[in-house]
């Protein structure tokens, strides 16, 4: 029988008047998709080597290449899309898992762009931040519910143990969990320094801590996860809080895989693992079966830092999100992480990325108010994740009731990544999913630092216009101020999931 | 008000309000005195308006529910023509029926609180405006004189008075909207609106108070209930919290950690947004701006006499030579505390 044949998902357009057969795209191209032939001296492409990542586009010094999806288009059928008939010819040769990377594509609804923002009128006047004081300042840690100081304490003390339990935040966005392994180390470092240098937090994944980001400790997350790859005394220490992994919006209830080929020796003392092993991340904790272990593993991070750094959970938002946070909280967690429908990974399922979990906003809309309900909502801090796209998406989500969100695809788009969905195949021409030193080079991590820097600067000046536009000018009088919001086109229960009016209704 | 508790007629407060009349327009106007019913010194005073008698009937029962009835009787009140329908006003004088509270460990405050809220909550037409001891607040729509000259406000002698004149924009104009706001001892008038309304009256929740008229007024009266009787905090501390120092100034005091802690654990109570503010209670009076001064506060002093408002020209029109007269800074309280 005839197989099936994948129809390239790309087409690679040279522009021949153009094209001086310079070699650039043939060169640089991990996937091999440009090809040179030293006879004819000419530069030739294979259309289903690519994965559109655009590289070749960006670099090509004459403008010659343009990469665009494939125009050959089957019988349209509502039902039977590209997609699924390509998904199952691939299962049918293969007999496999299909993988991918980045979020989940699918048209499911965002909800951040069904909301609107308020601006003041009249009665109380929209503040100019260029003009005025305009604060984003976060403390994220557990807080009690009132100033008391108790017989036998000292008021100094009190407050000077309060405020180590506290991480300060100069700007509402922390750059979410990737590890190194998944991503290389200059993208990192890269990381590491935006951190330090804009006043927030990056987060080490599971991957450990490289020996050469140790100083960026103390605007670090240190993760503790499944795998409990590279967690040591020194590695809890290091951090400026701790973040136990249980799950991750990419891919709820599933563990992860970091292939032996990318356990190269430098990633493998990282993650104390002999080189070129597979990098196995349990689905469960083998030592967490329920929220009472949940409970030990909190207290006994705790007491291994002595009670010195905050302890959070990250879990993925599934049905029973807002429950399963208030248990994590009642469990002494100082931090809940959700991560949301879209978030990113560097390798998952695609079957799990595509239909598992429900969506950020409605996520944090159950947390905030199953937490405030509980009488726990100052307990912990909640920070959201998974798919922010713009300062305005931050805005609408701590409107929603979170303190803070973690940005991670934002964060490698402005490092280069086209959301190309092929970081498992460890090929990144832009030098961040791939730990191939060919390709890493091309990431240099002090411009890449200074890119992401620029982008927590920008999204930080634009929640300030939007805050001033409401008359408010502390971001905590922002925080689950869902009066600020409107929806526009949402049924009456999502609508009552995210506490909001329609548009259009005074307070 | 006077700081050595010598009372004095309302017909101060209402020509210092009439002298500012063009801040309102009509929709609204009200005062609080203290110090008014020195007969029922222990007795809680109720302010009650009625939408309809049957409103009376039907809630009267449930006030007797939860207290004793030491007397009630109609608000004197005279005919005048700019006051169209209003509401029938009442006071009860009444001490409540301890054994009602939800448990022991219920405080006598808590249980004022939580059978006003269930009353003015109902809605059934019948609204209580004020709850403390000896004091009232007497308010509806009309301009500030106007109402004054309904309740013959002028006949009642206090040490301590506020004022309000209306123009409002977020919520109708209604006798039960109009300020001062109140609850136990507490009234409140305020200039201004509150853009963190939202995480306020979210605040107040986790804390059981429910605000139920979408009034910023509602949601200071129950912040300044929650920090100062509740939490115990002194005005100062509470004026830090309501309109909190920028983190700039914060860095530069000598008490900077006491003051990020009060930031970082009361950032929810925060009221962003333009106000200037007037809560009193028995034994003070505080005035309060916003944290970046949006609205006009002038204080002055004269003798034991302090006098808190928008413009200096309604207190010019009281005290004419004021030993001392002063512009607060933004978030900088002045309290005015009973000897």
């Amino acid at each position: 029988m005839a197989k099936g044949k994948i129809t390239p998902e790309f087409k690679i357009i040279r522009d021949m008047e153009k094209c001086v057969s310079c070699q650039v795209c043939h060169r640089v191209c991990s996937n091999d998709a440009h090809l040179y032939d030293p006879d004819a001296g000419e530069v030739t492409s294979e259309d289903s080597r690519c994965v559109g990542c655009h590289f070749c586009e960006t670099l090509c010094p004459t403008g010659a290449l343009t990469i665009r999806r494939n125009p050959s288009e089957i019988k349209l059928n509502a039902l039977w899309s590209g997609r699924a008939l390509e998904d199952i010819t691939r299962q049918s040769s293969t007999g496999g898992v299909l993988l991918t990377g980045m979020g989940n594509d699918r048209p499911f609804p965002v909800y951040f762009d069904h909301l609107l923002l308020n601006a003041s009128q009249v009665t109380n006047p929209s503040i100019d931040p260029l003009r005025e004081p305009m604060e984003l300042r976060t403390y994220l840690g557990g807080k009690p519910d009132r100033l008391e100081i108790k017989e036998g304490q000292k008021p100094e003390e009190v407050l000077k143990s309060f405020l180590s339990s506290q991480i300060s935040l100069e700007t509402p966005i922390l750059f979410s969990a990737m590890s190194y392994g998944s991503i290389s180390l200059n993208a990192v470092k890269s990381l590491a320094k935006a951190a330090r240098e804009a006043g927030t937090l990056w987060n080490t994944g599971e991957g450990g801590l490289h020996p050469d980001l140790y100083p960026f400790g103390p605007h670090l997350v240190v993760q503790v996860a499944s795998g409990r790859f590279g967690v040591h005394q020194e590695y809890l220490e290091a951090g400026a809080a701790i973040e136990i992994k249980i799950g991750q919006g990419a891919k709820p209830g599933i563990g992860g895989h970091l292939p032996g080929e990318k356990v190269t020796e430098q990633i493998s003392r990282t993650r104390m693992i002999p080189e070129g092993t597979d990098a196995l991340s349990p689905a469960p904790h083998h030592d967490i079966y329920s929220i009472e272990d949940l409970k030990q593993l909190i207290f006994a991070l705790k007491e291994a830092v002595r009670y010195r750094k905050p302890v959070g959970v990250k879990i993925a938002a599934v049905h029973n999100v807002a429950p399963i946070a208030s248990g994590i909280v009642r469990a002494g967690a100082d931090f809940v992480v959700i991560d949301g429908l879209r978030g990113g990974t560097g390798a998952a399922p695609r079957v799990i990325r595509d239909h598992v979990g429900i969506p950020i906003e409605l996520a944090i809309s159950v947390v905030d108010q199953r937490l405030r309900e509980e009488g726990q909502r100052n307990r912990a801090s909640l920070i959201a994740a998974g798919g922010f796209r713009n300062s305005a998406d931050v805005v609408k989500a701590v409107a929603l009731g979170a303190d803070a969100v973690y940005v991670g695809t934002a964060a490698l788009v402005a490092l280069g990544c086209h959301v190309c969905q092929k970081c498992y195949t460890g090929k990144c021409n832009w030098g961040i999913a791939t730990q191939d030193p060919y390709l890493t080079k091309r990431l240099n991590p002090e411009i890449g630092a200074r890119r992401l820097v620029n982008l927590l600067r920008a999204w930080s000046l634009e929640i300030k216009e939007m805050l001033g536009g409401m008359g408010i000018n502390a971001l905590e009088s922002l925080r689950g101020n869902r009066e600020q919001l409107r929806a526009v086109g949402l049924a009456e229960t999502d609508m009552k999931i995210l506490g909001v009016k329609p548009a259009g209704e005074a307070w | 008000m006077n700081r050595e508790g010598k009372t004095f007629s309302g017909e101060v407060i209402i020509r210092a309000m009439a002298s500012m009349h063009e801040r309102s327009n009509g929709l609204g106007g009200g005062f609080a005195g203290y110090g008014i019913y020195p007969d029922h010194m222990d007795d809680y005073a109720f302010h009650v308006l009625y939408e309809t008698p049957e409103a009376r009937k039907q809630s009267e029962p449930s006030l007797e529910e939860n207290y004793h009835l030491v007397k009630e009787e109609p608000i004197p009140t005279r005919q005048i023509d700019a006051v169209q329908n209003p509401p029938l006003v009442w006071r009860y004088f009444l001490r409540p029926r301890m054994e009602r509270r939800i448990s022991s460990v219920e405080a006598e405050e808590d249980f004022i609180v939580r059978t006003v809220m269930e009353i003015n909550q109902k809605k059934t037409g019948a609204f209580i405006a004020s709850s403390g001891k000896n004091m009232g607040i007497f308010k509806g729509v009309g301009y500030p004189e106007e109402i004054a000259e309904f309740f013959r406000l002028e006949e009642y002698r206090g040490y301590l008075w506020t004022g309000h004149g209306r123009f409002p924009t977020n919520t109708p104009g209604w006798w039960g909207g109009a300020h001062p706001f109140g609850l136990l001892d507490w009234s409140v008038v305020h200039n201004g609106e509150i853009s963190s309304y939202g995480t306020n009256r979210r605040y107040l929740k986790n804390f059981g108070y429910d605000c139920a008229f979408y009034t910023d007024t509602e949601v200071i009266t129950y912040l300044f209930d929650l920090l100062h009787r509740k939490h115990q905090l002194d005005f100062p501390v509470v004026a830090k919290i309501l309109a909190a120092p920028l983190w700039d100034e914060i860095e530069r005091m000598e008490e900077k950690d006491f003051h990020q802690f009060l930031r970082a654990v009361y950032g929810s109570a925060l009221l962003n947004g333009p106000f200037a503010v007037i809560a009193a209670h028995n034994r003070a009076m505080v005035g309060l701006n916003d944290r970046i001064k949006l609205r006009p506060l002038v204080a002055a002093e004269w003798q034991e006499n302090l006098y808190i408002a928008s413009e200096e020209s309604a207190i010019r029109e009281v005290c004419p030579d004021p030993d001392r007269v002063w512009a607060p800074e933004a978030g900088e309280p002045v309290v005015g505390y009973l000897r």
